[in-house]
């Protein structure tokens, strides 16, 4: 399926990528020539067979519900563009 | 020193003829020298290989060494490290400095590894020809205009330039195995679940899985013993025995049943690999392998499927980067929606904004049964096929992709055909079968890489057969001119 410039617009804003506005074309290009190649899978028929999620086929192991992690707050912090008092600092949400 | 494989260099430092410090100064020294054209390594670290290498001689002189003691190693720069930059090719992780150790990682540590430094890759892993990190592209030892293949081509160029004994890499797609193929060297992409996911930066998490790139099967066997292993901190490791990888590598052939499908030696196979093919077919053959053609009917839905459900899962992972808790932010938000646009519009290259955007897509409201779920589907149809081919056939052999490396510069600009050179090895990573490359001989001056692929858990079987072909060829032997 051919994707348009509204549709680039859409995905870009789920997706939260601000897109240029002069780079929408190339995207909208490639996006297409992408999407051309992935709905060759549309011609298959696979009524009655069933999704593969994982290779081989285990389901999701579980632990006991306990503390494994000490606290590294300061560490992971230490890496993060802005801090204060141990919180992650971001734009005002709440005015 | 540089020219021996990585098991005679074990034997060398077990046995005093040199120190892994000596060692480790060579590899650090040729790094220095010769990096200037592969641009293989995005960091190199050599005063903490240095700290390594000082401990490792410890071990040897105290009688604690194992074979990987003291031997320079390299890591795609998506295995976090702690304390070192993990960039994962990306402007995004540009400033990311790893607060843990992959799992990967510390197995190395714990087996007295060096780390000489992380190498270069296809930006976030997504690409066939390690073009697209923020670092620049990796170039090939063989002919610096090719690309190395990818994504794990800074580990492929720096194995094949010899800057390291051995590298780790990741596989996805091929991310392995088709860049081992393109610089002459052997690469194990292992089962889904063998070797822990933990701290390797996700791309596609049900595809994802780690392995090593070396100059032989006995190298990867011994590489391999390290990184395999029950994680508990990885879901879906893969609880079983680790079996013993060098055990077996000296069984003989005789009576093992290889399969040739059809799909792979058809229309988009240059002559000139069909031909390096042809040989190697004929030189197992003389080492008692039986051939048989088998189908993959299903395989040219692998690539279609492959980017649903890689693109799907992406999108999902690489959410984590907006801006707040690690990584690039962009200068002066407006507000926070501002933020995550412009942090990730600026940290992200255009290969994957475009695998987000195309993830984004499957998985929105209204189409997520017709992608999504459909590329699953496929999914089970292609691992049906290997299934049924594993009745009649052992292992299955091909190339690993259909040309030499291609010039730097060729396909970057139309990603479809890009995504059509891994039409070999896409198959396996849906199916979660092992599958190892190695190589085959030489076109028109390039390595010709050939891939074997096995039934769950046979990695023990496939390097037999490479271990075995290789004793009866000297390809992985060379080096390209001037390393």
């Amino acid at each position: 399926m051919a994707l348009d410039r509204s549709d680039v617009e859409r995905l870009a804003y789920l997706a939260r990528i601000g897109l240029q506005d002069a780079d929408i074309p190339a995207y909208a290009a490639k996006l297409s020539s992408i999407m051309g190649l992935i709905d060759k899978m549309q011609a298959v028929d696979t009524t009655g067979i069933q999704p593969l999620a994982h290779p081989l086929e285990t389901t999701q192991r579980l632990r006991p519900d306990l503390v494994t992690e000490s606290n590294q707050r300061d560490a992971l912090q230490a890496i993060a563009p802005a801090t204060e008092q141990g919180l992650y600092l971001v734009p005002r949400v709440i005015e | 020193m540089h020219e021996k494989s990585l098991a005679d260099l074990s034997k060398a430092l077990h046995s005093k003829a040199i120190s892994s410090v000596e060692l480790t100064e060579l590899y650090l020294q040729r790094i220095q020298q010769l990096d200037g054209v592969t641009n293989s390594f995005i960091t190199v670290t050599p005063e903490l290989a240095l700290e390594q290498a000082h401990a490792a001689d410890q071990r040897l002189a105290n009688g604690s060494a194992g074979p990987l003691t003291g031997i320079p190693l390299a890591h795609k720069d998506l295995f976090c490290t702690k304390g070192v930059r993990t960039s994962c090719g990306s402007k995004m992780l540009d400033n990311f400095i790893a607060p843990y150790e992959s799992t990967v990682t510390q197995r190395f540590l714990d087996a007295g590894a060096v780390s000489l430094g992380k190498t270069n890759m296809d930006e976030f892993a997504m690409g066939s020809s390690s073009e697209s990190s923020f670092y620049g592209p990796v170039r090939n030892p063989w002919n610096p205009q090719r690309i190395p293949g990818g994504s794990s081509g800074g580990s492929a160029a720096a194995v094949a330039a010899r800057l390291c004994v051995a590298a780790t890499g990741t596989d996805t797609g091929g991310s392995i195995r088709q860049p081992a193929g393109f610089t002459g060297l052997t690469g194990i992409k292992p089962t889904y679940g063998r070797v822990s996911r933990w701290g390797m930066i996700a791309y596609a998490s049900s595809l994802d899985q780690a392995g090593p790139m070396a100059h032989s099967a006995e190298d990867c066997a011994l590489l391999l013993q390290a990184m395999a292993g029950f994680d508990d901190k990885d879901s879906t490791s893969v609880d079983q025995p680790v079996p013993d990888y060098s055990a077996e590598l000296n069984q003989p052939l005789s009576g093992l049943r290889v399969g040739l499908p059809k799909e792979y030696f058809g229309a988009g196979l240059d002559s000139s690999i069909a031909d390096t093919i042809s040989a190697a077919v004929k030189q197992l053959q003389s080492l008692g392998a039986e051939i048989r053609e088998i189908s993959l009917p299903n395989a040219e839905l692998a690539i279609p499927a492959y980017y649903v459900i890689a693109s799907a899962e992406a999108s999902s992972n690489l959410s984590r980067f907006d801006g707040v808790r690690f990584g690039y932010r962009c200068e002066n938000p407006a507000d926070l929606t501002d933020l995550y646009l412009r942090s990730r519009a600026e940290g992200f290259g255009d290969e994957v904004k475009r695998r987000i955007m195309v993830g984004t897509y499957a998985l929105s409201a209204g189409y997520y049964d017709a992608y999504y779920l459909q590329a699953q589907k496929i999914r089970r149809l292609i691992k049906n096929d290997f299934m049924a081919a594993y009745e009649q056939v052992d292992v299955i052999l091909s190339p690993t992709s259909p040309t030499p490396a291609f010039p730097i510069g060729e396909k970057i600009d139309d990603p479809v055909s890009l995504y059509l050179t891994d039409i070999y090895t896409i198959t396996a990573n849906l199916a979660g079968v092992p599958g190892i490359a190695l190589p085959a001989g030489f076109a028109d001056g390039l390595p010709v890489g050939m891939q074997l692929l096995g039934p769950y858990f046979s990695e023990p079987r496939l390097l037999n057969i490479a271990h075995q072909y290789q004793q009866a060829t000297d390809w992985h032997t060379r080096a390209p001119a001037g390393y």
